[in-house]
């Protein structure tokens, strides 16, 4: 049978991919909010394992609330996004560095 | 190795794969493709966790709705391909580095060792019956009905902000558009001008095509 | 509100509204309705105190003691306005208008006309504003019944006589006169501040009568200053009198009152001979019962007095400007007052104040006279022969000087012989000292007194006597100086017997019978004023002051030259006279630069430097430098701050699997 762990688990590396996808990537805002995307995933798949390994469905309840606002959050980043990009027609990270002290 | 795991390891497999593909291949429409997949296929382990709506959810919001807006987004920007992986291979040591050591961090706190099998015991497997939408709807819309009505908002606000935020006013030259109003309102005064002038009389044209001919 | 009341009100305020009048109003009263308004109310004022002097001190009444107003009640203590009336008010009251009236009187001929100011300018009015208020302070301090009017009073004699020291605000020398008076007075007034201080800690009251009746609950009480107890009246007392050696310019806070000559006349005859100077005495007669409990106290008094008395008659041998002579003629005698109060003869140091205040005024008002004549040449050695020339100025001054040192059957005889016969006579410590030093002033006094006498107006013609025009003052000026000089040769002998029986203060001064030695020699040695003149003929003071005429004489009528061989055989002595003591080179050394050294430290090393450099300035740069140094750190790069934020997680981790 699948334990708790392997979810567990494959919860921590999905999450650690997308963050070494954030930090890697040097060039794309986009893919650093796919990797936001990607984060919520598996930070979700704990809740829908741990849900299940207790059976209460109040995790479920709460991943369901969690891809609500994932996706608002999405369209506002996107929506900020295309603004940058309307603004200095670049989105490259390297250059966004307008909060350097 | 059971079915049942079988079925689990390919599908974390191939999600991880994916996302691994999704953070290092250089076109960025690739790279959503390669998130679509991963999502896809993590909706199938949540299939496995018996949440089947969550599941489908994730395929039909995510997939459906939420990447098909970054597709569109992507395609819609002007990306210089040629300079989107500059820098990679510098960093990608370091970061992996640091990725593992997280990881390997994070199994010891959440591996086999305190979420076993052994530790955990089975958990409680449903019949065919059992409706798993029933059973998150009940709750969702009694017990945190309130919760609800506020994500409905919140995702009211995210729509409305992110139209805030795009919408620009286009100069008359930046597009064309359509006044109807002005259209039916149009009267045949406004349009044609009756102008009087002096009739004209047409030369004649053999006359003159001899005295061309003359001159040549 | 009783009659009695409403006439001390009046009395009181009189000056004041003379003031208001004379000084708000003064370009549209003019200068004649300027004085008019302004000798009308003292003269007001002096026909009162007449009254009330005839009613306390003749008639005998009972001490009058009673509130006006109650400013405001704080912590229990009274802040009150109030009059406290007996003999000794009664009369300072009565010498304090009478000395200003005539002053005011005299002011009319001195001011007439002023080389510093354009005629518009109002300073003939504002000079008689001042002089009324300077009345005013002078009344309410005399008149208080309580410790904050008396500092009331205290303070605004010395804030007008500060205005006026420096009336010619445009002479630099004195504005320098008037500040240093001012700042010496500041001196005193914090010992006089503390003195009161205590009195209010331990008493719990401003009030005098209340002061006085809690003296014996009191006096054994000891403040420990923290280098071990000490008696709380001792402390008291000796800070309040610090107050007194600044307002009656005893050693060393004296140094003002020489320098404050370079007021106009009227004001030094008035403020710095008749009646400011002479607060200090009056205040710790009126505190007599406090004094009499302290021994270190009348011990510190008398020495200080005795002190004054003669190294200041000797200061005023050397001197040249005729007012300066007579401005340490009176720190001398000053000297005395405060000596007799050291004894507990405060009957013999308030008669002192009473005759000194007559023929000193006088005298000032005579040399204003002379000063006038001389077209506002000061310098005694330009002067000379004058006596054909002012004959009124002659006699008065000549009544004035005799008083002074003690001619028998002057006022200043009867006055100066009992407090020496005091000192004498008292068993106080430091008495045999302090009598040898007031009858060696003695001789000091007349000599100098004498020796500006004769320059004056009996050396030869000086050079600018024979060019110009000297003619006699003006009735204004030398109608004050008759009505001077009738007091200052008649007050002693009414007052002799009854200052020495201790009838005359009998109600206001207390002393202890062990310390009474008024009462002892009016006992053993008074057989009546006149009497009191014969034997005085064959005592030693007077033969001194007789040998100081007579050497005044020789000096600088008979053998001119000799005063130089003087000078040239001790050169010293004579510049330490001529530099007085060297108080001012003292005090402009440690105290003037001392201070300026100290306010320098403060201001560039703890101000500068400390406070704005490290503090103020330093907490800024360092924030500066910090956060110049510090923002390196936020380098703007999104992936940066999720690495942090990674590294974080995992320290979090590795403290979580600890």
């Amino acid at each position: 049978m699948i334990a708790l762990s392997d979810y567990l688990l494959f919860g921590a590396v999905l999450f650690m991919i997308s963050l070494a996808g954030i930090f890697l990537n040097r060039k794309n805002l986009i893919i650093i909010l796919m990797c936001i995307e990607l984060l919520l995933l598996a930070v979700n798949t704990n809740l829908v394992a741990f849900s299940h390994y207790l059976n209460d469905v109040q995790g479920e309840i709460f991943v369901f609330f969690i891809l609500t606002v994932a996706a608002a959050e999405a369209a506002i980043g996107l929506a900020i996004l295309v603004l940058v990009f309307r603004h200095r027609k670049h989105i490259t990270v390297d250059d966004l560095d307008q909060l350097k002290g | 190795m059971s079915f049942e795991q079988l079925v689990f390891y390919a599908f974390a497999g191939i999600s991880s794969l994916a996302a691994l593909m999704m953070i290092t291949v250089r076109n960025p429409v690739k790279a959503a493709l390669w998130l679509v997949l991963t999502f896809i296929s993590a909706a199938g382990v949540w299939l496995l966790a018996e949440s089947e709506f969550l599941g489908l959810v994730l395929i039909l919001v995510y997939v459906g709705a939420v990447m098909v807006l970054f597709l569109f987004v992507v395609m819609m920007l002007d990306i210089n391909l040629a300079e989107m992986k500059e820098g990679f291979a510098q960093y990608a040591p370091v970061g992996a580095l640091v990725a593992l050591v997280v990881f390997g961090l994070i199994y010891l706190v959440v591996g086999p060792e305190h979420f076993g099998l052994d530790k955990t015991g089975l958990p409680v497997t449903h019949g065919p019956d059992y409706s798993n939408t029933k059973e998150i709807a009940v709750p969702l819309y009694t017990q945190h009905a309130y919760a609800f009505v506020l994500a409905a908002v919140l995702l009211l606000v995210g729509i409305v902000a992110a139209i805030a935020l795009t919408l620009r006013r286009r100069g008359p030259r930046d597009a064309l558009y359509q006044d109807i109003d002005a259209q039916v309102r149009v009267r045949a005064e406004d349009r044609l001008t009756m102008v009087k002038m002096a009739p004209e009389v047409e030369p004649d044209v053999s006359s003159k095509n001899e005295e061309e001919e003359g001159a040549k | 509100m009783s009659t009695l009341h409403t006439i001390l009100t009046v009395l009181l305020v009189a000056p004041l509204i003379g003031s208001i009048i004379a000084g708000l109003f003064g370009r549209q009263i003019g200068r004649k309705g300027a004085h008019s308004v302004t000798i009308a109310a003292v003269a007001l004022s002096t026909v009162l105190a007449a009254w009330v002097f005839a009613l306390f001190v003749i008639q005998g009444h009972e001490p009058y003691n009673a509130s006006l107003y109650t400013w405001m009640i704080s912590d229990g203590i009274k802040f009150e306005i109030g009059y406290l009336i007996d003999s000794l008010s009664a009369t300072m009251m009565l010498v304090v208008t009478f000395v200003s009236l005539m002053v005011h009187i005299y002011t009319i001929g001195y001011m007439d006309h002023d080389a510093d100011y354009p005629p518009e300018n109002p300073y003939y009015q504002r000079f008689f504003s001042y002089i009324s208020l300077f009345t005013f302070s002078m009344l309410s301090l005399v008149m208080a019944n309580n410790f904050l009017q008396l500092f009331f009073g205290w303070e605004a004699v010395g804030l007008v006589s500060y205005l006026l020291i420096g009336f010619y605000m445009k002479r630099e020398s004195a504005i320098q006169a008037n500040l240093k008076a001012f700042l010496v007075n500041r001196v005193g007034d914090f010992g006089f501040v503390l003195g009161i201080a205590i009195v209010v800690m331990y008493f719990g009251t401003l009030d005098y009568q209340t002061f006085f009746n809690g003296l014996d609950a009191h006096k054994d009480d000891v403040i420990d200053f923290g280098w071990g107890p000490v008696s709380m009246i001792t402390a008291a007392t000796l800070l309040l009198f610090v107050g007194a050696m600044g307002k009656s310019a005893q050693m060393p806070l004296h140094v003002w009152l020489p320098e404050s000559m370079e007021g106009p006349t009227p004001i030094s005859a008035l403020i710095h001979a008749a009646t400011m100077v002479t607060a200090g005495i009056f205040m710790v007669a009126r505190l007599s019962p406090a004094y009499e409990l302290s021994e270190v106290a009348l011990s510190v008094v008398l020495l200080v007095g005795a002190i004054t008395a003669f190294m200041m008659g000797l200061l005023g041998i050397v001197q040249n400007d005729i007012k300066r002579v007579v401005a340490y003629s009176t720190l001398s005698q000053l000297g005395y007052m405060t000596a007799a109060l050291g004894v507990s003869a405060y009957a013999a140091g308030m008669f002192h104040v009473i005759t000194h205040a007559f023929f000193k005024a006088l005298l000032f008002l005579a040399a204003g006279s002379v000063i006038i004549a001389m077209h506002h040449d000061q310098d005694i050695r330009n002067m000379g022969g004058l006596k054909k020339y002012m004959p009124i100025t002659y006699w008065t001054m000549l009544i004035g000087s005799l008083a002074l040192i003690g001619f028998p059957g002057f006022s200043g005889f009867f006055s100066k012989d009992s407090i020496i016969m005091a000192t004498e006579a008292s068993e106080q410590f430091g008495a045999g000292f302090a009598h040898l030093l007031l009858v060696a002033g003695v001789f000091v006094t007349a000599f100098y007194t004498f020796r500006m006498f004769f320059l004056v107006f009996h050396a030869p013609e000086s050079e600018y006597v024979r060019t110009h025009d000297i003619h006699e003052s003006p009735k204004v000026v030398t109608v004050p100086l008759i009505l001077l000089s009738i007091p200052a040769v008649l007050v002693g002998w009414p007052m002799i017997g009854p200052i020495l029986s201790g009838s005359y203060f009998a109600d206001s001064i207390f002393v202890l019978p062990e310390h009474d030695v008024l009462r002892e020699i009016y006992e053993h040695h008074f057989h009546g004023a006149l009497n009191m003149v014969i034997h005085g003929l064959f005592t030693l003071p007077v033969w001194l002051s007789f040998a100081g005429v007579a050497l005044a004489w020789y000096m600088y009528i008979k053998n001119p030259a000799l005063p130089a061989r003087v000078q040239q055989a001790c050169p010293v002595c004579y510049r330490i006279l001529e530099n007085g003591y060297g108080f001012d080179r003292f005090n402009e050394i440690v105290f003037v630069n001392g201070s300026r050294k100290l306010g320098e430290f403060f201001w560039k090393v703890i101000d500068q430097t400390i406070i704005d450099g490290w503090m103020v300035n330093g907490t800024a740069n360092l924030v500066a430098v910090a956060a110049r140094n510090w923002r390196q750190l936020q380098t703007g790069y999104l992936y940066h701050y999720a690495f942090v934020m990674i590294f974080g997680t995992l320290i979090l981790l590795l403290w979580a699997l600890w």
